[in-house]
């Protein structure tokens, strides 16, 4: 009951912002290329679906953005558990995670494009690139965080290293790991994205490029929308696992702590 | 860790724990810190032992040799006749705060060591239920460590401790972080505990009215360098209701330990 009055006036400040972005546009004479009105934006929308044009391009950048973060976080999950566990894993790879974990991922995508293709391939992997550090730092901190208490009272069990991670170590990570996962899911959106700019045959990035030099920016806005709403699922979708799996961190507290650790796409 | 299973020859002529000449030092020689010089104790099957002393004077280095988490860098300690040189799993160990952890509910918390240990399932699940009640947790097992209070989150703690039916128990300040009400109640649950299961027991504590209302016998030790100040048996009949602190014989066995222990200034 309580809540239903902030969720009303929740709508309708949704409303006034785009009743004043549409006035706004007509009284300042706002030309269409530059920022259409809200109702042009939907007008778009509605013609990609009716037309029967946007639903063969969502799949296309859906498919990409799944298997690329089922790829990179697989990875980045192997790769970050073997760096947490052996020091001298670590050592010899430090200097490799260390450069790529400096470098803007997005840019090696025309490198990706040259090498893979047009096709699915290159986005796939430029999605993986992207999506693979946030989950690896985070699967390392996850791993390194159990408590020296919590240690010694599995050694005093007598306890082996084996239990101790199964036991210990990896229920411990798992608030760090699903914290990677929800930033791995939006990554993985960003970097299919970015190879579609630089070169495909089909997907959402391509057609905002297709739009753009048509000038039809209603049209991009549109698949702004489409694209927001596509990460809040796929985000949504990931915290739903979390809820699941991670019932004991109800707040989530571990993960915050993670998830500013020096990740950039 | 074939030694581990030493709990089924005991060496009943012997004390169930000898320590002798025990030191530690943390670091090398020249720089390193001497927390325990040449300790010497026995504990005798089913005592109830208690180290008192201020921090900083090794008691936890202490323990977690006994525990086997820590090698001696001189001397050594027996259990039962076998030298503890690692791990075992005739120990139980209760830390100072309860290590529960947060994805078991309080039942596989309990279960914890005979997980570990791979015992028999269904038997250390009655076990475990009967432990739950022993400490009135019963209608608690399929609550989660968050939903309980820092006694009950403790008394969890030791009767994990109890579950694979260790020949010895080790505490480590066990009641240190809860408030001076529940610690009072805390030590009279954990002497009816210990009544009814007869565990050979060491408690260490830095409250000397703690260590005096627990014990049959009460090590004192002193700092820089962890050194044994006294020994000495606590005669008070059993059970020992709280009260018994205000009695005159109760008052004698504190100074006692002051006394032991104010060469090093005492405790806080
Ligand atoms: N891992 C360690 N490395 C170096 N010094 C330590 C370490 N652990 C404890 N000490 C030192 O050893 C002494 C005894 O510590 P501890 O056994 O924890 O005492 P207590 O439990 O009685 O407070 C202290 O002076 C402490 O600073
Ligand atoms: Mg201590």
């Amino acid at each position: 009951m309580r809540r239903t009055g902030p969720f009303m006036l929740r709508l309708l400040l949704i409303a006034v912002v785009l009743g004043l972005w549409e006035a706004g546009v007509y009284f300042f004479k706002i030309r269409m290329f530059i920022l259409p009105p809200p109702s042009q934006v939907f007008l778009a929308l509605y013609r990609g679906f009716a037309e029967d044009l946007y639903p063969g391009h969502i799949i296309v950048t859906l498919w990409e953005t799944i298997l690329g973060f089922l790829l990179g976080t697989i990875l980045a999950f192997v790769l970050g558990t073997l760096v947490a566990l052996s020091r001298r894993v670590e050592y010899f790879l430090y200097p490799f995670i260390l450069m790529f974990q400096a470098m803007p991922k997005v840019a090696l995508a025309p490198l990706i494009i040259i090498w893979f293709g047009l096709g699915l391939t290159s986005k796939v992997i430029n999605a993986a690139l992207v999506a693979f550090f946030p989950l690896m730092v985070n699967t390392i901190l996850g791993l390194r965080s159990a408590e020296e208490d919590r240690i010694n009272l599995m050694r005093s069990l007598d306890a082996s290293k084996w239990q101790i991670f199964w036991m210990l170590r990896l229920p411990n990570a798992m608030p760090y790991i699903f914290a990677g996962l929800e930033i791995a899911m939006i990554f993985a959106l960003i970097g299919a994205i970015v190879a579609e700019f630089i070169g495909a045959e089909k997907g959402l990035g391509m057609l905002i490029q297709t739009m753009n030099i048509n000038v039809d920016v209603a049209g991009q806005f549109s698949i702004l929308l489409i694209l927001s709403a596509i990460g809040l699922v796929l985000n949504g979708l990931v915290a739903l696992a979390r809820r699941r799996f991670v019932f004991w961190d109800a707040a989530g507290q571990a993960a915050t702590a993670t998830q500013t650790e020096g990740n950039k796409p | 860790m074939d030694q581990a299973t030493g709990l089924q020859s005991p060496d009943v002529t012997g004390p169930a724990i000898a320590v002798s000449e025990l030191s530690l030092i943390y670091g090398t020689r020249p720089t390193g810190v001497l927390a325990l010089d040449r300790i010497s104790f026995d504990i005798s099957d089913g005592a109830f032992v208690a180290i008192v002393g201020p921090s900083g004077c090794g008691k936890s280095t202490l323990l977690k040799i006994l525990a086997g988490l820590l090698p001696a860098t001189s001397g050594q300690a027996k259990l039962r006749g076998t030298a503890i040189t690692g791990p075992r799993r005739d120990i139980g160990v209760v830390f100072q705060s309860p290590v529960l952890f947060p994805w078991r509910d309080v039942l596989s918390n309990v279960m914890l060591p005979a997980d570990v240990q791979r015992l028999d399932k269904s038997e250390m699940r009655n076990r475990a239920l009967d432990l739950v009640k022993l400490v009135g947790l019963t209608g608690f097992e399929k609550r989660y460590p968050r939903e309980l209070s820092g006694g009950m989150q403790q008394r969890v703690g030791i009767i994990r401790a109890l579950i694979h039916d260790p020949a010895l128990l080790l505490m480590d300040e066990p009641f240190g972080a809860l408030d001076a009400m529940t610690r009072e109640t805390m030590n009279v649950e954990l002497q009816r505990i210990w009544m009814e299961r007869k565990k050979t027991v060491l408690f260490i504590t830095h409250s000397t009215s703690e260590a005096v209302f627990l014990a049959d016998r009460v090590i004192a030790m002193t700092p820089r360098p962890g050194r044994v100040a006294d020994a000495f048996d606590v005669d008070l009949p059993r059970p020992r209701p709280l009260e018994v602190m205000n009695t005159e014989a109760f008052g004698a066995y504190v100074k006692r330990v002051r006394v032991a222990l104010k060469s090093d200034g005492g405790l806080d």
